[in-house]
């Protein structure tokens, strides 16, 4: 067994924050979709806002982070030893297979995790950004020239958005879980450091 | 040399400073003691904000006998009122409406609640600014006929009496009729020496008693805004702010704007600034509160002006008063007559009369939640002569507009509904004959045939012979019993499903609206992932417990 360093401390910091934000906001963002009532929706709406400028923030600082450590190349796809991957968590996870991908400081995720968290990067997050902003600027859609934009079609992506935000999330706390040990790779997100074999 | 001149002229200077700073104290004393004691101010009396004291005037000690002797001499000084009053809607009870064409005003339209003026005119001028309309032979170019106390009176002892074609009783009468009551001659002297500027009771003794009584017609309109609270009328508060009707109704040359039959229902301009020369309705809630008034820490309100009039959010409902509405007139049962052949009036659990021989069945209620509607303030009245659909509802007045419309708001609305008298052969709306001491007048003899035979003469028409009843409608805007804005709609009163706008078409409304198959997608590929991971957990724990045996 060997202990390496591989999420470094602003990045855990982003990551929990943006895990509570996240849930905060599908929990406040469902309740404004009428999914069910908890906050009300005068306050539902208010947090919902709320967090998102501090999303929108800690995104940016995220961004600002990823080009400037380089550590976007983190998410940048490969298809090698993707179906390997794939078939381990198919089969291979219940035979006790080894693991086929082995983690480094250079290559934290394995390919479907990179797939996963550029989808992220390049889809789910974009769209709920863009269309949660025009949302909340719906009053100056006059004034911005974009009087032709529907509301109903901004919300509807806004909400597909936040679906795909959903999955993702169920998938990822679940993936979470098939380390080493069920709390490997969470311990490893709360102290940076990951065991490998 | 130099430097002597400039040692004087400093010492020069010093001095002129202290003697001014000396003065200047000085004279700042008393003032001051005066302003701790509070003397002199105590003292003055507070002036009028007028600037006649009418009580003074000559033409005004005459032992008048009539209401048009009061009027003349009112325009000895007032040499222009009547020729303004007399191109008034209050007037003319007339208007043609430019978009429409229509010729509207009280004269023409056929309403659900008494339904008509003519041939009823001496019982309907109770409310008319003038004297002696007591038919169609009414010469509206009588200068005197103006009837400057209705509405400048500011004793409370002045009233138009029905019947008396606009007049006040000048002799003593027996008021309400048999209720062995006498109401005393009207002091004209009195109230002709009192006169003064509108008020919210002079306004009220038509417009709050609209449609033959207290709150039968408006339904934010009664007389509990004679003296409101805060909490029924923000603005009206007695006790706070206090407006008269026209500080919103902001008049000029005796024209009041704010009228129903062409409101302004959408103004996307700013607060008018005192002197701006735009013409445009000042009466609307944003000629003072401009189109984006709510707070930075409410702004997501502003965003509602695009689809939402103020008064959806700021009336919550109306008849918030002690005053219950009237909310439905039925005509048809009209007519019904005891043992003894005389009229039967019952009344309900809290007074208000239910049935009269007269009218037919009535319905009440208060603190009424509005039907809300697109609005874009164009109105299609159905006037006599026009073909309805008797088997439907008659729509006695149309609000138009819908979503797309750029200039339609939602609005909440007052809907009065009805059943009322209409002509089987000409198939239209009918006008009924009821008020008068003649042998045809419904109140009189409840024959209808007589009654619309009478009714339809007086304008112009024959009627037919065969009549019957007709479901109607009307509407009202509702705007004003604003609300303070602790009791404005709360987000969650729409925001809901089956909340106050459920009915409203073309708005994308959160936490109301949702693409249903969206959703259900949405929430099974969330099930299903939830599903599978459940699964592909208790695998592994399946396996590896057999690992561990
Ligand atoms: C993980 C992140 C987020 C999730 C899961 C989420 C989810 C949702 C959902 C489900 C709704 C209800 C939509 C509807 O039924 O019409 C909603 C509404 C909304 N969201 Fe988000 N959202 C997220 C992030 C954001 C961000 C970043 C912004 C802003 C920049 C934003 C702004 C809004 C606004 C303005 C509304 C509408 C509130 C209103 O009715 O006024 N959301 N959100």
């Amino acid at each position: 067994m060997q202990r390496i360093y591989i999420f470094k401390r602003f990045e855990r910091f982003w990551h929990w924050s943006q895990a509570m934000l996240i849930m905060f906001m599908m929990l406040t963002g469902f309740e404004i979709h009428g999914t069910y009532t908890w906050f009300g929706f005068q306050r539902a709406v208010a947090y919902h806002t709320s967090a998102a400028w501090v999303l929108i923030t800690l995104w940016i600082f995220a961004i600002f982070w990823h080009f400037t450590t380089g550590e976007w190349k983190q998410y940048k796809p490969t298809m090698e030893k993707a179906a390997a991957v794939l078939r381990y968590y198919l089969t291979g996870i219940f035979t006790n297979a080894p693991h086929p991908f082995r983690q480094s400081t250079l290559t934290k995720h394995n390919p479907l995790q990179r797939l996963a968290y550029l989808f992220v990067k390049l889809v789910i997050n974009p769209l709920i950004w863009l269309t949660g902003l025009l949302y909340l600027f719906y009053g100056s859609w006059s004034s911005w020239g974009l009087s032709w934009l529907s509301l109903e079609w901004i919300a509807m992506g806004h909400v597909i958005g936040a679906f795909l935000m959903l999955i993702f999330f169920i998938a990822h706390v679940y993936l979470a879980t098939v380390g080493h040990t069920p709390t490997a790779h969470i311990k490893a997100m709360v102290t940076g450091w990951e065991e490998i074999d | 040399m130099t430097n002597q001149r400039t040692i004087i002229g400093a010492l020069i200077a010093l001095a002129t400073g202290l003697t001014i700073l000396g003065v200047a104290h000085a004279a700042a004393e008393p003032a001051l003691s005066a302003a701790s004691t509070k003397t002199i101010n105590d003292a003055a009396p507070k002036p009028t904000s007028s600037t006649a004291d009418h009580t003074k005037f000559e033409v005004l000690q005459a032992e008048f006998k009539s209401g048009p002797e009061v009027t003349k001499a009112c325009l000895t000084c007032h040499t222009e009122a009547a020729k303004q009053v007399h191109l008034s809607k209050h007037w003319t009870w007339e208007y043609k409406n430019p978009d429409t064409g229509q010729v509207l005003g009280k004269k023409h339209v056929i309403n659900n609640f008494c339904t008509a003026v003519a041939s009823n005119e001496d019982h309907c001028s109770a409310c008319h600014i003038g004297y002696g309309w007591a038919d169609d032979k009414f010469d509206f170019t009588v200068q005197e006929n103006v009837d400057c106390l209705v509405c400048h009176d500011t004793t409370g002892a002045y009233k138009k009496l029905p019947g008396l074609a606009g007049h006040p009783n000048y002799e003593t009468m027996e008021w309400p009729p048999k209720s062995g009551r006498l109401r005393p001659p009207t002091d004209l002297k009195k109230v002709a020496q009192n006169v003064g500027q509108t008020s919210r009771k002079t306004c009220g003794a038509c417009h709050f008693r609209g449609g033959g009584g207290d709150a039968v017609k408006h339904g934010d309109l009664d007389s509990s805004l004679e003296t409101p609270q805060r909490y029924l009328d923000v603005h009206m508060d007695a006790d706070g702010l206090d407006f008269a009707c026209s500080k919103c109704h902001v008049t000029d040359a005796h024209e009041v704007p704010g009228s129903r039959y062409a409101p302004t229902t959408t103004d996307t301009n700013g607060a008018q600034m005192r002197g701006s020369k735009k013409i445009r309705n000042p009466v609307t809630c944003q000629a003072c509160h401009g189109s984006a008034p709510h707070g930075k820490a409410d702004a997501k309100l502003n965003d509602h002006t695009k689809k939402i009039a103020c008064q959806t959010c700021h009336i919550p409902a109306y008849a918030r008063g002690p005053r219950h509405a009237k909310m439905s007139w039925d005509w048809s049962t009209a007519g019904k007559l005891d043992e003894h052949g005389t009229r039967i009036k019952t009344r309900n659990s809290i007074g208000k009369v239910e049935y009269d021989s007269n009218k037919g069945h009535f319905t009440y209620d208060r603190y009424v939640i509005p039907e809300y509607q697109w609005f874009n303030g164009k109105v299609k009245y159905t006037l006599f002569g026009d073909q309805i659909d008797a088997s439907n509802v008659v729509k006695i007045n149309e609000f138009l507009g819908g979503p797309e419309d750029p200039d339609a708001r939602i609005w909440p609305v007052r809907v009065f509904r009805g059943k009322q008298m209409y002509d089987k052969g000409l198939n239209t709306l009918a006008v009924l004959h009821t008020a008068g001491n003649d042998d045809t007048a419904y109140w009189k003899n409840y024959d209808w045939d007589k009654a619309l035979a009478a009714g339809m003469k007086a304008v112009g028409a024959e009627y037919s012979g065969s009549m019957g009843f007709v479901a109607t409608e009307m509407s009202w805007p509702i705007t004003h019993m604003v609300a303070p804005k602790e009791d404005a709609l709360k987000c969650e009163q729409c925001h809901a499903k089956g909340g106050r706008l459920a009915g409203i078409d073309g708005a994308y409304i959160p936490a109301r609206d949702r693409i249903v198959a969206m959703d259900m997608a949405g929430f099974s590929l969330a099930l299903l992932a939830l599903i599978s991971v459940l699964v592909h957990g208790a695998m592994r724990i399946f396996v590896s417990s057999k690992n561990k045996d």
